[in-house]
């Protein structure tokens, strides 16, 4: 146990996750309390003392699984089917060996089923909420269809893959949605069961890829499967190669931020400076207190907010990072007299009005994703003549409180840089920033062109993911 | 390191927790008991997070009623202060006590007189007591409810760190006060900010999300006496669903109860899409988010 505790703690932080030595001795002290009924008891207690961060949960989540995942707490059930997991694998792929071993007894009769009985028996185990039904379902699929090939090093996505293939889950969906529309519900009902099986049908997937999990830390354990299974954290997944489901989960992660944000810099506004005494007040104050100024009360500060101009970059290559910058600015608007924002590819636009009067971010990353705004030849992103048009349109509108902040990568396509524009607008601004979504060993390789504008700027900031995203703004004024 | 096996426990474990509270009407999943009981046993502070309306105050006054402890309760907003949270001299009636001496003919005040005087000053008889001063104090187990702990600024959030950790108040004047019963704490927070690692280190952590269709149709046949099964499935569906868009603020527990309590009263057997559209401004509280519900019943069912 304490063994594979340590192990467990070491894969949490070798994703990110800050668990200082304290709390590994917090979680000890409640495995060593709690009482284990099932593996749910062992799950809170680890919970509980290792993750302090609600975005972190589903990263805990996977670990866990890998590492105590039904094989060794609360396997009764699957007990049978576990231990014969790899070996009969690789018997029943190439045809029906499993049936004639002496497998544990749910396995045998789901094994002797055709494909289209195993469909109709995971039909009626959704329909009726079945879990074990539908774990043995699963089971029985991953077995037949993933081809699973013991000893190899991967992290599992072509077996899931070629399972769900077969499985063919939407069809699954369109059976059951098909059923309670012909069950003759009133519409409410047929909406609301519909939105459940939907729910259902997604723990379908989640269970299969569960399965897999499984099989691929019996082959090769724990420790190794976790270590091909690492994913960055949301807020250190990389702005550029992110994934579809990494996208949708920094996107949750970026509207959180933004509150956050709201609150920490309105707050440090207001209490940044000691104001001047307030001395009225305090006089009255203090005649409660028979005339002595026990309490000095200040005038509350003002501070004026500052004005931002974004100039994003949204050609293919960075568009995922300057939605979530732009995003996030929107977020957080409130805390600035005015946000401004320009989108550019090699024409460049003003796009604040579609802030404005969009409901919601999504209608804005579409409107900007539809390929007509800012795009005024071929589109490729032509840094030079953007900067001019820039200056020549908006230039007079820069005032000693605006800060200019521009993001994209500095990749001219080798045309003409124009540095002079950044000069111009650092002059006349209160500041200069770039963010660039690159990696800074690659600056300055290729046509990327970043050390000459970086010369015109406060600061060219490196900004490949959330974590950096956030320290740029919480420093800013 | 402090020994932690079997302590004797006001909770018996995390079943009997469940059950405990289930009694006095708070509906908990197995995680919330379960470190609930571990709270208690380690002897840690349980920090609670989730969104609002899930009934992270709630919990801790449940156990409060659960286990017949008295409840204190620490309202965080900004700019609270010591002063305001663990102790206070009572300047005033000091005031008042020099004075009284002065009265008395003391005026010349001799070294002697003024250390008494000090001494006389700075005990306990003039010590106003905060919440958190309270619950160290208090002779009985008590329940301490730190609430909205996100509201505090990261400076204050360190004078809780010594009534966290060791449960006890270091006064200058008088000396450390220590916790003679470990009282059972918990802290809410809304997530408005990240809380500083020190805290977080400190507590053990709770998210509290909304609840599975199943748990929330089981609150609302709770809260909602009388009110039919399958309307009750129906509004935790309902707003099950309603979760799922992408909306400015999502339904919470308390707004589906309301909801339930509604159509109760409306006399509705079953939810149609057209009472639901009309019912929406119960759950939802901004024009846009009624729309786009609105919008997403009435379209019929999504493909």
């Amino acid at each position: 146990m304490d063994v594979s505790l340590a192990a467990f703690v070491a894969e949490l932080r070798a994703i990110g996750l800050p668990v200082s030595v304290s709390e590994n001795v917090d979680a000890a002290a409640a495995v060593a309390v709690m009482p284990m009924v099932d593996r749910a008891s062992l799950k809170s207690a680890l919970a509980a003392t290792l993750v302090k961060n609600s975005d972190h949960y589903g990263a805990f989540e996977l670990v866990f699984d890998v590492f105590f995942g039904g094989r060794r707490i609360g396997a009764d059930a699957q007990a049978g089917q576990a231990a014969d997991g790899p070996a009969t694998d690789a018997a029943a792929a190439d045809g029906q060996g499993a049936g004639g071993s002496a497998a544990g007894s749910g396995r045998s009769v789901v094994a002797m089923l055709s494909d289209a009985e195993l469909a109709d028996l995971l039909l009626r185990a959704v329909l009726t909420g079945d879990q074990m039904l539908i774990r043995a379902v699963a089971a029985e699929a991953v077995t037949r269809y993933a081809g699973f090939e013991p000893g190899r090093a991967v992290a599992g996505v072509y077996y899931l893959y070629r399972t769900l293939r077969q499985l063919d889950l939407d069809a699954l969906l369109e059976r059951l949605l098909a059923l309670a529309d012909s069950a003759g519900l009133p519409e409410m009902d047929r909406r609301l069961a519909g939105d459940d099986y939907r729910r259902r049908v997604d723990a379908v997937h989640t269970e299969v890829e569960a399965e897999i999990r499984r099989r691929l830390v019996a082959d090769r354990g724990a420790e190794a499967v976790a270590g091909t299974l690492r994913r960055p954290l949301p807020e250190d997944a990389d702005f550029l190669h992110a994934s579809q489901e990494q996208l949708v989960a920094i996107r949750q992660a970026v509207q959180l931020l933004g509150r956050k944000l709201a609150a920490r810099l309105a707050r440090r506004r207001r209490h940044q400076r000691r104001s001047a005494l307030d001395f009225r007040r305090t006089v009255r104050r203090s005649l409660s207190t028979g005339g002595v100024p026990v309490d000095l009360v200040f005038r509350k500060p003002h501070p004026a907010k500052p004005e931002i101009m974004l100039i994003a970059d949204i050609s293919s290559s960075v568009a995922a990072f300057a939605t979530f910058t732009l995003q996030l600015a929107y977020s957080i608007r409130s805390e600035f007299s005015r946000v401004r924002s320009f989108v550019f590819v090699d024409g460049i636009e003003e796009v604040t009005g579609i802030f404005e009067t969009a409901p919601d971010i999504a209608a804005v990353t579409q409107h900007i994703n539809s390929g007509t705004i800012a795009v005024r030849l071929d589109g490729h992103s032509d840094y030079g003549t953007v900067l001019e048009t820039f200056w020549d349109q908006w230039g007079p509108q820069v005032r000693k409180r605006t800060s200019v902040i521009v993001l994209g990568d500095a990749r001219s396509n080798y045309l003409a840089s124009r540095s002079w524009v950044l000069k111009s607008i650092r002059q006349r601004a209160r500041h200069l920033y770039w963010l660039n979504p690159e990696p800074a060993y690659t600056w300055d390789t290729g046509d990327s062109i970043v050390s000459e504008y970086a010369e015109h700027c406060d600061k060219m900031v490196e900004c490949r993911n959330l974590r950096q995203l956030r320290e740029f703004v919480e420093a800013l004024d | 390191m402090k020994p932690q096996t079997s302590r004797p426990s006001r909770l018996g474990s995390p079943e009997l927790t469940a059950q405990g509270l289930r009694k006095v009407g708070y509906l908990p999943n197995e995680r919330i008991a379960s470190v609930v009981y571990l709270g208690e046993q380690l002897a840690k502070p349980v920090l609670v997070e989730g969104p609002a309306g899930t009934g992270k105050t709630e919990l801790a006054k449940s156990i409060a009623q659960m286990t017949g402890m008295r409840l204190i309760r620490l309202q965080c907003y900004e700019g609270l202060d010591e002063a305001k949270a663990l102790y206070e001299w009572n300047y005033k009636k000091q005031l008042l006590r020099i004075q009284a001496g002065q009265a008395n003919g003391q005026s010349g005040l001799t070294e002697a007189a003024w250390s008494d005087l000090e001494s006389d000053i700075f005990s306990e008889e003039f010590l106003l007591s905060r919440p958190l001063l309270t619950a160290i104090r208090a002779p009985e187990p008590v329940v301490l409810l730190i609430d909205e702990v996100d509201r505090l600024e990261v400076e204050t959030e360190a004078l809780l760190l010594e009534v966290l950790s060791d449960y006890q108040v270091s006064i200058p004047e008088l000396g450390t006060i220590t916790a003679t019963q470990t009282p059972l704490v918990f802290l809410t927070s809304n997530n408005s900010r990240e809380l500083s690692e020190a805290l977080k280190r400190r507590c053990l952590y709770l998210y509290i999300d909304y609840p599975s269709v199943e748990r929330e149709k089981e609150i609302v046949a709770s809260r909602v006496p009388g009110i039919g099964e399958r309307l009750a499935a129906q509004v935790s569906g309902l707003v099950h669903s309603l979760r799922e868009i992408d909306l400015k603020k999502r339904p919470s527990v308390s707004e589906t109860i309301d909801l339930a309590n509604t159509l109760f009263l409306l006399g509705a057997e079953e939810i149609t899409p057209q009472l639901a559209v009309d019912t929406l401004h119960v759950l939802l509280k901004y024009q846009s988010d009624i729309e786009k519900a609105a919008a997403e019943l009435t379209t019929g069912s999504r493909t």
